[in-house]
């Protein structure tokens, strides 16, 4: 692997709820995550709702509280600890990270022309000296982004949903940024419109030499995009691997379940698969012991005391689970 | 089979400032008893607006031609559910023999109105119910739908529920008048995939226990591929494509159902490269002329393509497609 763009260490988010002055509560929505981000690389996070991932994707753009642990971005040029990152770094980190949010209908002001909404970062960061320069290097992002010329007159609403996503995405990479995000950016979208938003992702990333993190509930999304994924589970990481490992070979029973639960394209195959029971539970009530035993189907009493560490087995596929081995075995269960 | 709703030459327009919009493009189908018939499209093809014509819920600046008929066959004998006018006839199609579940079930639920109170308002608006029984009849719905501790969750509100939860709870509501039909309006587009795993089994339970019609609308075609018998396909108010399930999926036929399928990723096969289906779908307000989808289409025949409606045809009794490529081999 290449070097690291950005790496969280036992990176914990909590946010305070509810109680008086001496019974302060803590919701953890990001529990202990370490994991590497390689330069250059299309990182998938996927999980349920209410799992972490766009707390995670926000705390890495320091845009969510970090309570514990730390992250460190280092792009060749500068070196960033986002927990105790000064202010004017804090400017400058803006520029190098971005965020693409999952509705391009909410995501775009109604009342600006698309120019002026590309135009808005370069202004507020004044990376531009004059106009002439500002509208130069929105032609030129709208352009990587296929969107015409004569689009950037218009207003949001004249566009269709995949068009309003390319808005978004050029808005994102108008400040030249080195990491992106993209939470859920083409769960929107009709899959008809979907490919088309993920190549240009894709595109984009090997033209600009980017980084990003793809936040995704939709499995079969993230094998097609993603090099690398870590699977999340109410605040925690179960699984990362690379792409086709885990594809090959899920070793989480939750990852498994996941997988099931896509519904497969082939009439003749119905209900076949291991479906999950239940639901999540609350972030602000978690079981004890592995946070999935109250769903998983291969609990035994010892995953309900004791937490199961992420273990790695040298190929980068790690898992936290402490059954793994004994299920992967032929037979199992 | 018994059939449930015909719909004949369904066209329908909205009048807008801009001028009439047409929504549905003379559409036809039927539908049997214990039947689930996947409506297909993306947004902007008219698959809600045909759903809620169902129940004669379009907005009022709706219009239907003359010649568009929605018969609705219920137990009292046939009913033309576009001439209902009075809001005691419409409550026939609007509650009664039909149900309606929404995507969103949060925006579906009045917020500051319990779960209970909800359902037992809509029993008493269509049957004969004293306060107990529709409370009664309520929980054991609640309870049927795999709600855990009804008697509860009966006193809740909506925002009390988590999102499956609530889904639940509204697949309850909308089967305790006992529809007919059962229109369901991407029922699980907003859910996780192991929660939308839980609903579909759920919903497939419910077709089989209460035999009723369900026009499921959605544009996952795995959805479809589990829960529907037969599919319609729409673009731009047309009906493109029709067939049984297995027919549309495995053997499509017309371009814009090709591309569909080609656009889904598939997990087996993470070699090959996602193909959209190229361009945006055009505004309605810029129909284009011939066939809708020429804009978009990669295997336009000729200039029939641009200038004639194509007719529907058959590939055989069941399956149908309106596409010029099958002019010749299937006039």
């Amino acid at each position: 692997m290449s070097d690291v763009l950005i790496r969280a260490n036992g990176l914990s988010v909590g946010f305070p709820i509810g109680g008086g002055l001496f019974n302060k509560q803590v919701l953890k929505a990001v529990d202990n995550v370490s994991l590497d981000i390689a330069k250059g690389s299309f990182f998938g996070l996927v999980g349920e709702s209410g799992s972490g991932k766009t707390t995670l994707g926000r705390a890495l753009l320091k845009a969510a509280p970090i309570t514990a642990g730390g992250a460190h971005y280092s792009d060749g040029e500068v070196d960033y600890d986002l927990e105790k990152i000064t202010k004017d770094q804090l400017k400058d980190y803006r520029k190098r990270a971005q965020l693409i949010f999952q509705d391009p209908y909410a995501a775009l002001s109604p009342r600006m022309t698309v120019r002026d909404i590309i135009a808005e970062p370069l202004e507020v960061m004044g990376l531009t000296k004059n106009r002439q320069e500002t509208d130069a290097r929105v032609r030129e992002i709208a352009a990587k982004c296929r969107l015409n010329l004569e689009h950037l007159r218009r207003f949001p609403h004249a566009f269709s949903g995949g068009q309003r996503q390319r808005i978004s995405i050029a808005r994102a990479l108008v400040s030249a940024p080195k990491f992106i995000v993209a939470d859920e950016s083409v769960a929107a979208l009709d899959v008809s419109i979907q490919a088309d938003v993920l190549n240009l992702l894709k595109q984009i990333q090997s033209d600009m030499g980017l980084t990003f993190m793809f936040i995704s509930h939709d499995l079969s999304v993230v094998a097609h995009t993603c090099d690398y994924v870590a699977v999340m589970y109410l605040g925690r990481l179960v699984e990362t691997a690379p792409t086709r490992k885990l594809f090959a070979g899920p070793r989480h029973p939750y990852t498994k379940a996941l997988f099931s639960a896509i519904p497969s394209l082939d009439p003749d195959d119905r209900g076949s698969a291991q479906k999950l029971t239940g639901e999540i539970p609350s972030p602000t009530n978690q079981p004890s012991g592995c946070k999935f035993h109250t769903r998983c189907p291969f609990a035994i009493d010892h995953c309900k005391q004791v937490e199961p560490k992420l273990e790695t087995d040298g190929t980068g596929h790690d898992v936290a689970c402490h059954r793994w081995k004994e299920l992967m075995a032929p037979q199992a269960a | 089979m018994t059939a449930l709703i015909d719909v004949e030459n369904l066209t329908l327009k909205f009048r807008t400032d801009e001028g009439l919009i047409t929504a549905v493009d003379n559409v036809s189908f039927s539908l049997n008893k214990g039947e689930v018939m996947g409506l297909v499209g993306e947004s902007g093809s008219g698959k809600s607006v045909t759903a809620k014509a169902l129940m004669h819920l379009n907005a009022k600046n709706a219009v239907y031609t003359p010649e568009s008929k929605i018969t609705l066959h219920t137990d009292r004998g046939p009913v033309d559910v576009l001439s209902l006018r009075s809001p005691r006839e419409l409550n026939i199609v609007r509650g009664g023999a039909v149900s309606m579940i929404f995507q969103e079930p949060m925006a579906s639920f009045a917020p500051a109105i319990t779960i209970g109170k909800q359902m037992v308002e809509q029993l008493q608006l269509h049957g004969d119910y004293s306060n107990d029984k529709a409370k009664r009849w309520s929980i054991e719905m609640l309870d049927r739908v795999g709600i855990s501790d009804a008697a509860k969750r009966f006193d809740q509100y909506a925002f009390e529920l988590s999102g499956g939860m609530r889904q639940r709870a509204m697949i309850a509501m909308a089967l305790s008048t006992q529809p007919k039909l059962l229109i369901a309006d991407e029922p699980t587009t907003a859910l996780d995939v192991t929660i939308q795993a839980q609903v579909i089994d759920l919903m497939k339970d419910l077709v089989a226990e209460f035999h009723m019609g369900i026009v499921f609308i959605t544009h996952d075609l795995g959805v479809v591929a589990q829960t529907a018998d037969k599919v319609n396909v729409m673009y731009l108010g047309r009906m493109i494509e029709e067939g049984p399930v297995r027919e549309v999926i495995r053997n499509p036929k017309h371009p814009y159902t090709q591309g569909l399928l080609a656009a889904l990723p598939k997990l087996d096969d993470l070699d090959s490269p996602l193909t959209p289906v190229p361009g945006d779908i055009p505004s309605p307000l810029e129909r284009p002329a011939g066939c809708v989808f020429h804009t978009r289409c990669s295997k336009i025949v000729g200039d029939v393509c641009k200038s004639v409606d194509p007719k529907d045809r058959r590939i055989d009794t069941t399956h149908k497609v309106a596409c010029h490529i099958y002019d010749e081999v299937l006039a």
